[in-house]
C-alpha cells in the first residue's frame, strides 16, 4: 500500500496537495474499457495500402545487386521502394538538437550493418500481397565480418560497423572518443586506500515488448499535407524526424498520436514513419507499415547491452575515496539514442555517494546488433545496478553492514558532486532507513540519527585539485592509457578546453542552441523559528580502527573561484544535459 | 497460386482432397496453421476444411476412448470420463487456445510444443490415418511420430486409447517457465500401473526432449517389476536422459533441460509437487 | 484475388462481407467492418489482444479464418456496454485501474466475460487461469484480477 511519510522532509514540501493521494480517475479510462481509445491502427482509410519491408539476413554484408522486378509484378503490388526512394537517405535521432552524425539510413543502400535492417519495402494492396512480393525480392549479398563486442569493436583493426563512426565509438566533444569525468586523483587516493574492490557487470539487451507493435497508418490529406497516425512516444519528435528524412517542410505533417499501446522507450525512433508517408506520397494513397510481432521483437530496437567495469578504493572506516569507472555502451550498428544514454550515465556517477576522487570513461561502442534505444531510465539502470551490487563488495571488504555502508557513504545537501555542483534535496539515508525499518533490518543507532539535511556542505563541498589526461583522442587508440597531462588546482569549477568549443558532432560548429528557458521552482518558505541544520560529521563506527589515512589527497587550498557557483534550477538546461557547454 | 479454402463433408473427401495436392494442407483448430498464414510463410496452396461432425466427437465405451481429431482440449476437459487426460489437456495455451487447439494438430505440433501427445504417447494411443480413399488405418503413435514430416501423413481421423482403469496411474507434468500458460521446457507422462506394489508394464514418455515426442525407455526398464521406492527413483534419475536429444531454443537450452529432466521426473514418480 | 462471401452476427447485428480466403477474422473485423475493438498485437495466439467470442466461446480473431465465421456470432468488447452502461466487467475494470495503456483490454474483458458468463464465482486461481492466455505489459495483472474478482463479487454477471 502506498504510504506518505509526512514526517520526512516536512520543512521542504507543501502538503496542501489537492490530487496526490486521492484517487482520481483517469481520462483515458472510458475509452479504454470500451474499446474506443484510438490507437493509431483504429482508422479506417479508403483504398488503404500495406507495406512490409525486406530485411537483411546477415549481420554485416555489402550489398552488391538488389533485383525488385518480379516483386513488382507480383499481384498487388503498388509500388517498391529502394534507398534511393528516400530524399535523405541519411538520419541520425538527435540531429533534431544538433547532436551526432547522420548515420543511420531509412532503406540500406551499399551494406547492411546489422541483421534485420530493412533494405526494400513493399507496398501492395493487402497485407497478404505484400508478404507474397517481399519473398520474390532477390538481394545479392557479399558477407563480411561482424563484431558482437564492445570491446572487440574498439581494438584497432574490427570490422567497421558504421562508416560515419569509422573507429566503431561515437566521438564526443569532437575530441574524444569517450564520455569523460574527472574529480580529484583517483590513481593517488587507490595507492592510499586500504581495500580496492574491482569487478565487471555485463547487461544483457532488452526488449521493450509493448502489446501494441510499432506502426503508423500516413494519407494525402488536403492542402498537400499527409495525415499520420502514429504510436510514437514522442510525436513532435517523430513528426520532426520524418519531415527531414523526407524533405518535407514540417508544417506538410499532421500528426495525430498520443494514445499509445505501451511503449517504454521502443516507441521513439520513428521506426515506421517516413516510409509509410513516403509511400503515401510515392502512391497517393494511405500507407499502413505496422511491424509483425518477430519483427517487433528481433528489431524493434532494444535496451542497449552495457558492460561496466568499476574500481573502489576504500579506507578500513568504510569511506570509499575513489571510484573510477569505465563502461562501454552497445550502440548496436547506429547510434540512435545510445550518445545520450551514455552522457545520462556520466552524469549520474559516482551514484548518489560522496566520493572524493572520481574518473569515469563511458563509451558508446557500434556493433553488428540491432541499434538500441531509450528504455525507463536508460544509461542509469544498469550502471545504478552494477554500483549497488559493487557497494555490498565494498561492505563485505571493509567488514561493514551494507546498510550502514550506504549511509557512511551517501551524499547529503551541500556536498559537491563530481560534476561540480552541489548536491540538494537528496534523500538516500532516509530511503536506507526506511527501508531498513521495513525489512527489520539492525541499525546501529548513530546510523538511524543520520540525516540527508545535515552533515553536508563544509569540507565535503570543495573541489579537489583534479588530475586531467588527454586519453582517447579521437582516431588515436594508443592514446587511451595516456599520462596525467594537468593538475587543475582545487576549487576549479570548469575543466577549461584549449579549443574553442564547438557543438558536438556537428563538423560546421553551428552555434548553440538557444537554452530551454529556466524557472525557479516553486519552494515554500521554511518557517521563520526553524534552526539552522546544525551539521554533525558522522564518527565511524567506534570498533572500526582509526583511518591509516587522514582524508584523501588534498592539495593546499586553492582561493575559491571568483564567481559563485551558478544555483541549480528546477529544469535542467538541456545544453548541460548534452554537454554542449563545457563542463 | 494464393491460398484456397475447401470444405469437405466427409473424411474421405478431405483425405481425397489431401493425398490429391501435395500443397495442401488440412486446417483443423489452425491455431497453428494461421501463423503461418499470418507472417507469409504460408502464401498459396489448398486449405481443407473438415465439416464432418463425426471429426468432432468423443467416443467412449468402457475403457476405450476414440477422440476425433477435431476434438479440442476444451471438450476433454468438459467429459468427466477422459479425468485422467485433464491434466495434459489443461496443460495447452490459455482458454481461448484450448477452445480451438485440436487432438490432431497436437500430433503435429512441433517441439515443445506436443504436450498432449505427451500423455497419448504413454497411453500406446493409435492413430487413425486416412491416406487417400478407404477406410482409416490404426497406426501406433510411436511410429507415427518417426514417420512425422517425411512423407504427407494423410488425414488423421481419431485417435483411440484405452484409458487405465485407475485414473489416477496416469501422470502427466509440464513443466514451463511462465504459469499457469507457457511453452514446455520439458513435459512428462507416466503411466504407472501397479499390481501388489509394484510396477507392472510402465510407459513413460517426454515431450521436448528431442524432435518429437518420445518414450524413456531405459525409464521404464528401471521401473518394471519394482516399488516406486527411493531406490528405484535414484535408479531412474541415473537413466532419465537416455535417449533424449533436446534443443536449444528461447525457452531452454539443451543443457538445462538435461539437467532438470531427471528432477522432475522423480519429483513425478514420488508424487511430490 | 478471388474473394469469398461471409455472412455472420456482430454484436447482435447481421454483418455481410467480402474477403480473402488467408484472411483472418481479425483482419475481416478491423479492415474489412471498422470493428476496432480487437486488436492486432502478435497475429501468433499469444497475446490474447484479438481476443473475442465466436457463438459464445472465447476464441482468438487472429487464428480464425474470417470464411470459417459464416453463420456464427461474433462478440467483441463493443458489444459488451449496453447502451450508455457499461457492463459490470467494464465498470469493474475502471475502478480498479485494471487498465494503463488500454491496449491488451478489450481481449481482458473479453476474457473475463467468458470466464465470469461461465464460473460467476471464480477463485483468484480459476481468475488467473482465465486471463493466462492474455498478455498485459502496463499493469502488472493484480488491478486486473482484482477487478475481476470484484465484479464476480458484484454478482451482477449472470451464468450464459
Ligand atoms: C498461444 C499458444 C499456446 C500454445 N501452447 C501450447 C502448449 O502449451 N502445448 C502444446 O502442445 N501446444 C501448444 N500450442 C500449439 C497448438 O495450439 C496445439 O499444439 C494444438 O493442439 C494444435 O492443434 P490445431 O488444431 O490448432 O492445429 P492446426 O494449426 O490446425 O494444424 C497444425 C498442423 O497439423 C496439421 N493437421 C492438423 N490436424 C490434422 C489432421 N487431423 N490430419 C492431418 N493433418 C492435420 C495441419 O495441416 C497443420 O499442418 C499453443 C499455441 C498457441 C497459439
Ligand atoms: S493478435 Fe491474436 S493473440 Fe495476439
Ligand atoms: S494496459 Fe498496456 S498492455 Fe495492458
Amino acid at each position: 500500500m502506498l504510504e506518505f511519510r509526512k514526517d520526512l522532509f516536512a520543512a521542504e514540501r507543501d502538503d496542501n496537495l489537492n490530487v496526490v493521494g486521492k484517487g482520481a480517475q483517469r481520462q483515458d479510462m472510458p475509452g479504454h474499457v470500451t474499446g474506443r481509445s484510438p490507437f493509431f491502427d483504429d482508422h479506417a482509410f479508403e483504398g488503404l495500402l500495406h507495406l512490409k519491408v525486406v530485411r537483411s539476413p546477415h549481420h554485416h554484408a555489402r550489398i552488391r545487386h538488389i533485383d525488385t522486378s518480379a516483386a513488382e509484378r507480383a499481384p498487388g503490388v503498388k509500388r517498391v521502394l529502394r534507398g534511393a526512394d528516400v530524399p535523405v537517405n541519411k538520419n541520425t535521432l538527435l540531429s533534431l538538437i544538433n547532436f551526432g552524425k547522420d548515420d543511420e539510413p531509412t532503406l540500406a543502400v551499399s551494406k547492411v550493418s546489422y541483421k534485420g535492417e530493412p533494405v526494400v519495402a513493399i507496398i501492395a494492396e493487402t497485407e497478404h500481397q505484400a508478404l507474397a512480393a517481399r519473398a520474390l525480392v532477390r538481394v545479392d549479398y557479399e558477407v563480411i565480418p561482424h563484431v558482437f563486442d564492445v570491446e572487440e569493436a574498439l581494438k584497432p583493426g574490427a570490422p567497421v560497423v558504421n562508416e560515419t563512426y569509422p573507429n566503431n565509438y561515437f566521438d564526443y566533444h569532437d575530441r574524444y572518443d569517450h564520455s569523460k569525468l574527472r574529480f580529484g586523483d583517483v590513481e593517488r587516493a587507490f595507492a592510499g586506500a586500504d581495500f580496492i574492490v574491482d569487478d565487471r557487470y555485463q547487461m544483457s539487451p532488452i526488449e521493450h515488448a509493448p502489446t501494441e507493435t510499432n506502426g503508423s497508418i500516413a494519407a494525402p490529406e488536403q492542402n498537400d499535407r499527409f495525415v499520420v497516425h502514429s504510436c510514437a512516444q514522442g510525436l513532435f519528435f517523430s513528426l520532426g524526424t520524418a519531415a527531414k528524412i523526407l524533405n518535407l517542410e514540417s508544417n506538410r505533417l499532421h500528426f495525430v498520436g498520443g494514445t499509445v499501446g505501451g511503449g517504454f522507450g521502443g516507441k521513439v525512433d520513428s521506426l515506421t514513419e517516413p516510409l509509410s508517408i513516403l509511400g503515401a506520397m510515392m502512391t497517393g494513397q494511405p500507407v499502413r507499415y505496422v511491424l509483425d510481432r518477430e519483427e517487433e521483437m528481433l528489431y524493434g530496437s532494444p535496451r542497449g547491452a552495457e558492460r561496466i567495469y568499476i574500481k573502489d578504493g576504500i579506507m578500513r572506516d568504510g569511506r570509499i575515496v575513489a571510484r573510477r569507472i569505465r563502461s562501454y555502451f552497445d550502440a548496436g550498428a547506429y547510434t540512435r539514442l545510445s550518445s545520450y544514454a551514455a552522457i545520462k550515465c556520466t552524469a549520474h556517477l559516482p551514484g548518489p555517494y560522496t566520493i572524493p576522487n572520481v574518473s569515469a570513461d563511458i563509451y558508446v561502442a557500434y556493433t553488428n546488433r540491432c541499434p538500441s534505444t531509450a528504455m525507463r531510465g536508460f544509461g542509469i539502470t544498469a550502471v545504478d545496478f552494477a554500483l549497488e551490487v559493487h557497494m555490498d563488495k565494498g561492505a563485505e571488504a571493509c567488514g561493514m553492514d551494507p546498510m550502514e555502508f550506504r549511509i557512511l557513504n551517501a551524499y547529503r545537501d551541500g556536498d559537491m558532486k563530481a560534476h561540480r555542483r552541489v548536491a540538494k534535496n537528496t534523500a538516500l539515508i532516509e530511503c536506507v532507513q526506511v527501508v531498513a525499518d521495513k525489512t527489520g533490518w539492525p541499525l546501529s543507532d548513530q546510523a538511524r540519527r543520520q540525516s540527508s539535511l545535515t552533515g553536508g556542505g563544509g569540507a565535503r563541498a570543495d573541489i579537489p585539485a583534479t588530475v586531467l589526461d588527454d586519453n582517447g583522442r579521437i582516431g588515436r587508440p594508443e592514446t587511451r592509457t595516456g599520462p596525467v597531462t594537468e593538475t587543475l588546482p582545487a576549487g576549479t569549477m570548469r575543466i577549461p578546453m584549449t579549443k574553442q568549443p564547438i557543438m558536438e558532432g556537428s563538423a560546421e560548429a553551428r552555434p548553440t542552441p538557444p537554452a530551454v528557458p529556466q524557472y525557479e521552482p516553486y519552494r515554500p518558505t521554511p518557517p521563520a523559528n526553524q534552526p539552522a541544520y546544525q551539521p554533525q560529521p558522522y564518527q565511524p563506527t567506534p570498533t572500526a580502527p582509526p583511518p591509516t589515512q587522514a582524508a584523501p589527497p588534498s592539495p593546499p587550498s586553492a582561493p575559491p573561484p571568483a564567481s559563485a557557483p551558478p544555483t541549480q534550477h528546477g529544469a535542467v538546461r538541456f545544453s548541460s544535459v548534452f554537454g554542449t557547454r563545457r563542463r | 497460386m494464393p491460398i484456397e479454402i475447401r470444405t469437405a463433408s466427409t473424411a474421405s473427401e478431405a483425405a481425397g482432397l489431401l493425398a490429391g495436392d501435395r500443397q495442401a494442407r488440412l486446417l483443423s483448430g489452425g491455431t497453428l496453421l494461421m501463423r503461418d498464414l499470418n507472417e507469409g510463410r504460408l502464401t498459396d496452396g489448398v486449405l481443407v476444411r473438415l465439416t464432418d461432425p463425426a471429426y468432432r466427437q468423443i467416443g467412449v465405451s468402457g475403457s476405450r476412448v476414440e477422440l476425433g481429431a477435431g476434438v479440442t482440449m476444451a471438450m476433454i476437459l468438459k467429459r468427466r470420463e477422459l479425468a485422467c487426460l485433464h491434466g495434459a489437456a489443461r496443460a495447452i495455451g490459455g482458454p481461448a487456445v484450448r477452445n480451438m487447439a485440436t487432438v490432431g494438430g497436437n500430433l503435429f505440433a512441433e517441439t515443445p510444443y506436443g504436450d498432449f501427445t505427451v500423455a497419448l504417447l504413454a497411453l500406446d494411443a493409435q492413430v487413425m490415418v486416412l491416406q487417400g480413399y478407404g477406410a482409416p488405418r490404426a497406426v501406433g503413435l510411436e511410429e507415427f511420430l518417426a514417420g512425422r514430416g517425411r512423407a504427407s501423413s494423410g488425414l488423421v481421423t481419431a485417435v483411440q486409447v484405452t484409458l487405465p482403469q485407475n485414473p489416477l496411474d496416469l501422470r502427466f507434468r509440464k513443466v514451463s517457465r511462465v504459469r499457469p500458460k507457457g511453452i514446455a521446457v520439458l513435459s512428462i507422462a507416466a503411466l504407472l500401473p501397479t499390481s501388489g506394489g509394484r510396477v507392472t508394464g510402465a510407459r513413460v514418455a517426454y515431450g521436448a526432449m528431442a524432435p518429437t515426442p518420445i518414450r524413456a525407455k531405459a525409464v521404464e526398464r528401471a521401473l518394471d517389476g519394482k516399488a516406486l521406492d527411493a531406490a528405484t527413483i535414484a535408479a531412474v534419475r541415473a537413466v532419465a536422459t537416455e535417449g533424449t536429444r533436446p534443443a536449444t531454443d528461447a525457452v531452454a537450452s539443451d543443457w538445462y533441460r538435461r539437467e532438470v529432466l531427471p528432477v522432475h521426473l522423480a519429483r513425478l514418480l514420488s508424487g511430490q509437487e | 484475388m478471388a474473394k469469398v462471401p461471409v455472412q455472420f452476427r456482430l454484436n447482435g447485428s447481421d454483418r455481410a462481407a467480402f474477403v480473402a480466403p488467408a484472411d483472418n477474422l481479425l483482419t475481416l473485423l478491423r479492415r474489412g467492418l471498422n470493428e476496432f475493438g480487437p486488436k492486432y498485437g502478435c497475429g501468433q495466439g499469444t497475446c490474447g489482444t484479438c481476443t473475442v467470442l465466436i457463438d459464445g466461446e472465447l476464441q482468438l480473431s487472429c487464428l480464425t479464418l474470417a470464411a470459417t465465421c459464416e453463420g456464427r456470432h461474433v462478440e467483441t468488447v463493443s458489444g459488451m456496454a449496453n447502451g450508455p452502461t457499461l457492463h459490470p466487467i467494464q465498470q469493474a475494470f475502471m475502478e480498479h485501474f485494471a487498465a494503463q495503456c488500454g491496449f491488451c483490454t478489450p481481449g481482458m474483458l473479453t476474457a473475463a466475460r467468458a470466464l465470469l458468463e461461465a464460473n460467476p464465482t471464480p477463485s483468484r486461481e480459476e481468475v488467473i487461469d482465465g486471463i493466462s492466455g492474455n498478455i498485459c505489459r502496463c499493469t502488472g495483472y493484480e488491478a486486473i484480477i482484482e477487478a475481476i474478482l470484484a465484479a464476480a463479487r458484484s454478482g451482477q454477471v449472470r451464468r450464459a
